[in-house]
C-alpha cells in the first residue's frame, strides 16, 4: 500500500484555515526563520480518510478479533467511556489552570475525579494513598523505585539491590537501573514459583526491596505470599507489587492486605481502557503508609467544604514524574468503567476471567504440553516443545492462528518456559468465542503432526507474509525521507 | 557443534587462542547459533584495559542483545572492524573471519579459569 | 445476581465450563488464595447503569471551566482539531489493537507510525524519528540519559528557559543518579551564551535548551551548537512543532537529539494527557535512543512491510542494559499527529504558523499599549511572550478570569521573584475581537485592582 507521501500533489490542500482578520506583522529576522517548507504530504481531507481507513483495514484489534494476548488484558473496551473522555469540559481543559491563583474552582469536577478515582483504587487495593500521575504501566514501575530509594534515603539506609524473580518483566531490573538500583534475579522452581531458598540466600541488608506479579507471570498466585513479605521486611526492604495481572484478584485479594507495600496498576489492562496500538495507558501507584511521603506532587486533596484544590507541599515527595496529573483522559475512562461495574461487576470480572482461563487449560491440556500442571489464574502458559521437535515452533502456531482471523497468544514470554504460550482470554470473550480459539489449537496442533512444513507459509490470508527483520535492521529505513 | 581443538573456552561461549602474548578472542558456534543472524557489534576501543570476565564487547540480533567478556586481561590492541559493515561473519565464520578482537596479555596464568576443548564439549552436553 | 453488561457467559456456559474444569465453584479455582489472604474491606459502590455514569460524569464536567478564552499555553495550546481526526483514530482497528507484535495482522499501526515519524522527520529536518515517547517532559528526560550514554560524560547543562516543568521532572528522575546539573539562567529572554560557554567543559554530556523558549523568545541556536561539539558535547533541542512552520529548524542548527511535546499536533488538552513525546535525532546515534522504532522491510514475496525494529535495545531484551524502561509509547497519539500533519501538509503548516504569529504580534502590539503594562520585547516570539504588569500578576489572571478570561500564566510559580511578568498564548483560534476584547478587560482590571 502506498504511503501517504506517495499520494502527494502539488497545491492539493487538505485543510481550512480562517482568513487572517489580524494585520499582517513584520516578519521574523531571516536567521531566525525555516527557509523550506517541511516535505509534508500535500493531500485532501478525502485522501486522508481513505489512506488512514485503508490503514485502519490493516490491523487486528479487539473490536474486530479474538485477541487473547496472555499478560497483556486485551477485553473489550465499553464505547460509552469514549464519549465521556471526549466531553466538552473535561477533553478541552487547559492543565495549568488549576496552576492559577484561585484557579482551582476552574476545575472543580476534574478534580473530584481524580481524588474519587484515589479512593476507588485505594479500596480495591487495600493502600493508603495513590498517584495518577505515571503515564504508563512502566512509568509507574519506575515511580514506585524511586520512592523506594526515597525511603532508603531517609532513613540512611545502604542499599543497593532490588530483587526479580526471573519471570518477571524485562520493564523490572529496568526500571530499577533507573531509580538507581542493581537487580538480582531469582529463579523459579520446577512449580513456576520463586524459590524461597535462594531468596533467603540473596536478602541481605543491601536489598532495598523486591518486584514481584501475584498471580506471577506464569499465571499462578503464590501461595507463600506472607512468607515472601515476611522475608523481605526484616531486613527493611519494600515489597513491590507488579499490578500488571490484577484482573485475576478483584474482590479476592488485595495487594495492600498481602503485605506489600507499593503497587502499580495498569489501567489499560484491568480497568478497560483501550490500548491504542501501543499507548496511550496510565501506570496509577498505590502505596502503603511507609511510602505517603514520598508520593510525587502535585496531590489532590479535599478541602472541609467539601472542595478540592492541588497541593504540592510535601517536603520529602520523590518531585513531578510526569509534567502534570497523569493521563487524565484515560483515567476518565477507567473510572466510568469502575463506576459502571461497582462491587459485583468487578468481582465477577476476575470470576470469569480466570474461568475462561481454566477453561482454555483444561480443554489444551493433553494437545500442547503444560508446564504448570495446576489451576491458573486469569492466562494460562502452554508450550510448544512437543510440536517444536517437529520444526513447529510457538511463532509459527501463532502465524497460523492469524489465518484463522485470531490475534495470536503472547509467545516467549515468560522467559522460563521454553517455547512458551501464554493464553489470556479475558472476561468478556464468550465461550462459543473460545471453543473456536481451542479448535483451531487443536487443528494447528494436528497440522503440525502431520504436515510441518506448512506452517512456514502463514500467514497467507494477511496483506503481507512473514516480515525480513533482518533486512529491517541491516537496511535500516525508518524515515521515508532519509 | 563445532569445537575447536586447541582453544579455550568460557562458560559464556566465548572463544580465545593465544599465539605470542597476544590472546585472539570471538564467540563460539554454539553461541552464535543461539543469538540467530547477528546484526550488529559493539566492538571495543583499542587500547582499552580489560579484566578477565569483564564485558569486551556486545552483540546483537533481531531477537537478542548479548554482552561478550573478556576471556582473559589485558590490553586491546586490535579489533575486527570488518564485523562493523559485516556481522553476519560472527554466523559464517565464528572462529575464523569472525574474530572479535585481539588482547596482550600479561601472562598465561589466567588460562587457569578457561575450559579445554573437552571440557567445553562436556559443558555444551551439560545444557542439553 | 446479574452479571455486568460485559461478560458473555451465561448460567448454562459456566456450568458446562466448570465441568470440564473439573470443579463445582468458580470459588474452588480459587483456592490458591487462602482464607487469610482474603480482602479486609471490598467496600466499593453499587454498579450503575451506562446511562447513570454517563449523566454523572456529565454533571462533573460542567463544575469545570466552560466558555474560558483561553490565552494560557506553557507549551500546550488550544489549537484546532480537524473533525477528520477523532473520526478516523476513534475506529476500532487503531483504538482497540496493542502494539504490533504480530507484524502481518498489524501494517495498519506500523505503517502509520513509519508516515509518524517521517513527517517528524521533514518537519525537524532531522534524520530518525522514534515512534514517540510519553509526553514532552519524559522526552527531554530521556534524551538527556541519551545523551549521557552517547558519550559517556555525567554534566549536564540546562537552559533557565527550557520549561520550569521539564526541569523539575527532570531533576526528580535524577535524584538517584550521579548527574551534575548547571542551570543558566537566559540573557535578554535567550539563551545566555557567555554563561553557556563558561560552564561548557569536556566533562559536559549535553546543553539543553528549547525554542520557543518558556518565556516566549525564539532563537537561533547554531552558535551554541558550534561551542558544545567544540567540547565534544551534545545540544539537545525541545521544539514546539507547530513553531517549526516558520522558525528554523534543529536539523538546520546542527541539534543532536530534538524532543518536544505533541499535543498541538491534533491532540485534545485533556487536563494534562495523554500527550505525545516525539524524539528525532541523527542517525548515527540511533542505536542509543529510547522508545520503539518502525522499519521498512519486505516480506516474503518481496513485498514493502513494516516492522517494530531495532528492539535489541528494547528492555524486553536488554532489561537492566536497556536504553530506557518504556516499553509501551504513545502509538495512537502518534497516528493522530501523523493524521494532522497530513491534513496541515506542506503549505498548511506554513500558513498556520504565519496566521498565529500575525495574531501573536497583534496581541502584543495592543497589550503593549495599555498604560503600566511593558511587552518584553528583547527577543523575536512566535505565538507566545512574556508582559510585566504594574501589578501582581497573580492577582491581575484572577480577577480576568471573572470576566471570562485566562490571560496568561503567572511566572512566579515556577520564577520566584517574578511576580509581576505573565505569558501570554495566541493560536488560531483567537480572532481579532478576542484579542481585543482581552485588550480592554485587562486595561479595565489593571485599573480597578
Amino acid at each position: 500500500m502506498d504511503l501517504i507521501f506517495e499520494k502527494s500533489i502539488e497545491g492539493r490542500r487538505g485543510y481550512s484555515l480562517p482568513e487572517s482578520d489580524v494585520p499582517s506583522a513584520k516578519p521574523l529576522a531571516a536567521k531566525y526563520v525555516r527557509p523550506q517548507s517541511p516535505t509534508l504530504p500535500e493531500v485532501g481531507e478525502l485522501d486522508v480518510v481513505r489512506h488512514f481507513m485503508a490503514l485502519s483495514r490493516r490491523n487486528f484489534s479487539v473490536d474486530g478479533n479474538f485477541y487473547p494476548l496472555g499478560s497483556c488484558t486485551m477485553k473489550y473496551n465499553p464505547r460509552f467511556t469514549e464519549v465521556l473522555a471526549a466531553m466538552s469540559g473535561l477533553a478541552d481543559l487547559h492543565p495549568l489552570l488549576p496552576q492559577l491563583a484561585s484557579g482551582d474552582r476552574l476545575v472543580q469536577g476534574a478534580l473530584a475525579i481524580l481524588y474519587e478515582m484515589e479512593q476507588l483504587l485505594c479500596e480495591i487495593t487495600g493502600f493508603s494513598a495513590f498517584t495518577l500521575q505515571p503515564l504508563a504501566g512502566a512509568h509507574g514501575e519506575l515511580t514506585g523505585a524511586m520512592m523506594i530509594a526515597a525511603y532508603h534515603k531517609a532513613k540512611k539506609n545502604r542499599k543497593k539491590y532490588i530483587i526479580a524473580p526471573d519471570s518477571a518483566h524485562g520493564t523490572n531490573p529496568a526500571s530499577a537501573a533507573i531509580a538507581g538500583f542493581q537487580t538480582i534475579t531469582i529463579p523459579s522452581t520446577e512449580e513456576g514459583v520463586m524459590d524461597l531458598a535462594a531468596l533467603e540466600r540473596a536478602l541481605t541488608d543491601e536489598v532495598a526491596g523486591i518486584m514481584l506479579t501475584c498471580p506471577d507471570t506464569a499465571g499462578i498466585f503464590n501461595r507463600d505470599i506472607d512468607k515472601i513479605a515476611q522475608m523481605v521486611h526484616k531486613v527493611d526492604g519494600l515489597m513491590y507489587y507488579d499490578g500488571a495481572n490484577l484482573n485475576a484478584v478483584l474482590g479476592r485479594c488485595r495487594p495492600g492486605d498481602l503485605g506489600f507495600d507499593v503497587m502499580h496498576i495498569n489501567l489499560h489492562k484491568t480497568f478497560s481502557t483501550p490500548h491504542g496500538g501501543g499507548g496511550p495507558g496510565a501506570g496509577p501507584v498505590g502505596v502503603g503508609p511507609k511510602l505517603m511521603p514520598y508520593l510525587p506532587v502535585s496531590r489532590v486533596v479535599r478541602r472541609d467544604d467539601g472542595t478540592f484544590r492541588l497541593n504540592y507541599d510535601y517536603p520529602e515527595s520523590i518531585g513531578y514524574v510526569a509534567s502534570f496529573y497523569g493521563n487524565f483522559a484515560v483515567i476518565v475512562r477507567a473510572y466510568a468503567y469502575i463506576l459502571l461495574l461497582g462491587k459485583e461487576g468487578l468481582k465477577q470480572v476476575s470470576d470469569h476471567a480466570v474461568l475462561n482461563a481454566n477453561y482454555v487449560m483444561a480443554r489444551l491440556k493433553g494437545v500442547f504440553d503444560l508446564p504448570f500442571d495446576r489451576t491458573c489464574m486469569h492466562e494460562c502458559v502452554f508450550s510448544a516443545c512437543a510440536q517444536s521437535k517437529n520444526g513447529v515452533h510457538a511463532i509459527d502456531l501463532a502465524k497460523y492462528l492469524i489465518d484463522q482471523g485470531i490475534h495470536p497468544m503472547t509467545v516467549y514470554f515468560p522467559l522460563i518456559v521454553r517455547e512458551a504460550m501464554m493464553i489470556e482470554p479475558t472476561e468478556t470473550e464468550s465461550k462459543q468465542t473460545i471453543d473456536r480459539f481451542i479448535q483451531c489449537m487443536m487443528d494447528a496442533a494436528d497440522l503440525a503432526a502431520r504436515d510441518p512444513e506448512a506452517f512456514h507459509a502463514f500467514p497467507k490470508t494477511m496483506p503481507i507474509s512473514r516480515p525480513d527483520e533482518v533486512k529491517a535492521v541491516k537496511d535500516l529505513n525508518v524515515n521515508f525521507f532519509d | 557443534m563445532e569445537v575447536i581443538d586447541h582453544l579455550f573456552y568460557t562458560k559464556e561461549h566465548e572463544w580465545v587462542s593465544i599465539d605470542d602474548g597476544v590472546a585472539t578472542v570471538g564467540i563460539t558456534e554454539y553461541a552464535q547459533d543461539a543469538m540467530g543472524d547477528i546484526t550488529f557489534i559493539e566492538l571495543p576501543n583499542v587500547d582499552m584495559e580489560v579484566e578477565q570476565f569483564e564485558q569486551l564487547a556486545s552483540v546483537e540480533s533481531v531477537k537478542a542483545a548479548n554482552d561478550v567478556y573478556s576471556p582473559l586481561s589485558g590490553k586491546v590492541i586490535e579489533v575486527n572492524s570488518e564485523l562493523v559493515d559485516c556481522p553476519e561473519l560472527l554466523n559464517k565464520s565464528c572462529y575464523e573471519l569472525g574474530w572479535i578482537a585481539k588482547v596482550k596479555i600479561a601472562s598465561e596464568e589466567e588460562t587457569s579459569k578457561l575450559m579445554g576443548a573437552e571440557e567445553y564439549r562436556t559443558y555444551l552436553e551439560s545444557l542439553e | 445476581m446479574s452479571l455486568n453488561p460485559y461478560i458473555a457467559n451465561t448460567e448454562d456456559d459456566v456450568r458446562t465450563m466448570l465441568e470440564v474444569i473439573g470443579v463445582e465453584r468458580i470459588d474452588d479455582l480459587f483456592h490458591d488464595i487462602q482464607p487469610q489472604h482474603g480482602p479486609k474491606s471490598f467496600d466499593l459502590p453499587k454498579g450503575r447503569s451506562e446511562y447513570e455514569v454517563v449523566e454523572h460524569v456529565r454533571g462533573l464536567a460542567r463544575r469545570n471551566a466552560q466558555e474560558l478564552l483561553l490565552f494560557v499555553g506553557g507549551g500546550y495550546y488550544d489549537h484546532y482539531i480537524p473533525a477528520v481526526i477523532p473520526s478516523l483514530i476513534s475506529r476500532g482497528e487503531f483504538l482497540t489493537a496493542y502494539t504490533p507484535y504480530q507484524p502481518e495482522c498489524s501494517q495498519g499501526t506500523l505503517q502509520a507510525l513509519y508516515e509518524y515519524q517521517s513527517s517528524l522527520c521533514a518537519l525537524t529536518e532531522m534524520e530518525v524519528s522514534n515512534a514517540s515517547l510519553y509526553d514532552g517532559g519524559t522526552a527531554l528526560y530521556e534524551a538527556m540519559m541519551m545523551a549521557l550514554r552517547v558519550n559517556g560524560r555525567n554534566k549536564v547543562i540546562v537552559d533557565g528557559g527550557v520549561s520550569p516543568i521539564y526541569r523539575k521532572m527532570i531533576r526528580s528522575y535524577t535524584d538517584n543518579l550521579n548527574i551534575e546539573f548547571v542551570e543558566v539562567g537566559p540573557a535578554h529572554g535567550q539563551s545566555d551564551r557567555g554563561q553557556i560557554e563558561k560552564f561548557l567543559d569536556d566533562q559536559t554530556s549535553a546543553v539543553i535548551v528549547q525554542n520557543p523558549n518558556f518565556f516566549g523568545a525564539v532563537d537561533d541556536h547554531s552558535d551554541i551548537v558550534k561551542m558544545a561539539h567544540a567540547k565534544g558535547a551534545l545540544v539537545i533541542q525541545s521544539v514546539y512543532p507547530i513553531a517549526l512552520g516558520m522558525v528554523k529548524t534543529p536539523g538546520q542548527m546542527g541539534v543532536d537529539i530534538a524532543t518536544g511535546e505533541g499535543q498541538s499536533l491534533g491532540l485534545p488538552l485533556n487536563f494534562g494527557g495523554p500527550y505525545l513525546g516525539f524524539m528525532v535525532t541523527k542517525k548515527e546515534y540511533i542505536r542509543k535512543m529510547p522508545g520503539r522504532i518502525v522499519g521498512e522491510t519486505v516480506d516474503a514475496q518481496g513485498r514493502r512491510c513494516f516492522v517494530n525494529t531495532l528492539q535489541a535495545r528494547e528492555q524486553h531484551i536488554r532489561r537492566e542494559k536497556a536504553t530506557s524502561n518504556i516499553c509501551t509509547n504513545v502509538s495512537l497519539c502518534a497516528v493522530q499527529a501523523a493524521m494532522y500533519l497530513s491534513l496541515l501538509g506542506r503549505q498548511g503548516i506554513r500558513d498556520l504558523a504565519r496566521l498565529i504569529f500575525d495574531k501573536a504580534e497583534y496581541a502584543k502590539h495592543l497589550i503593549g499599549q495599555i498604560p503600566g503594562v511593558e511587552v518584553k520585547r528583547a527577543a523575536p516570539t512566535f505565538n507566545e511572550f512574556t508582559v510585566s504588569l504594574p501589578k501582581p500578576a497573580e492577582a491581575v489572571v484572577e480577577a480576568m478570569i471573572s470576566r471570562g478570561i485566562a490571560a496568561g500564566f503567572p511566572l512566579s510559580k515556577y520564577y520566584p521573584g517574578m511576580t509581576q511578568y505573565m505569558t501570554v498564548a495566541v493560536t488560531e483560534k483567537r480572532t481579532r475581537n478576542d484579542i481585543e476584547r482581552y485588550a480592554q478587560q485587562l486595561k479595565d482590571v489593571l485599573g480597578k485592582i
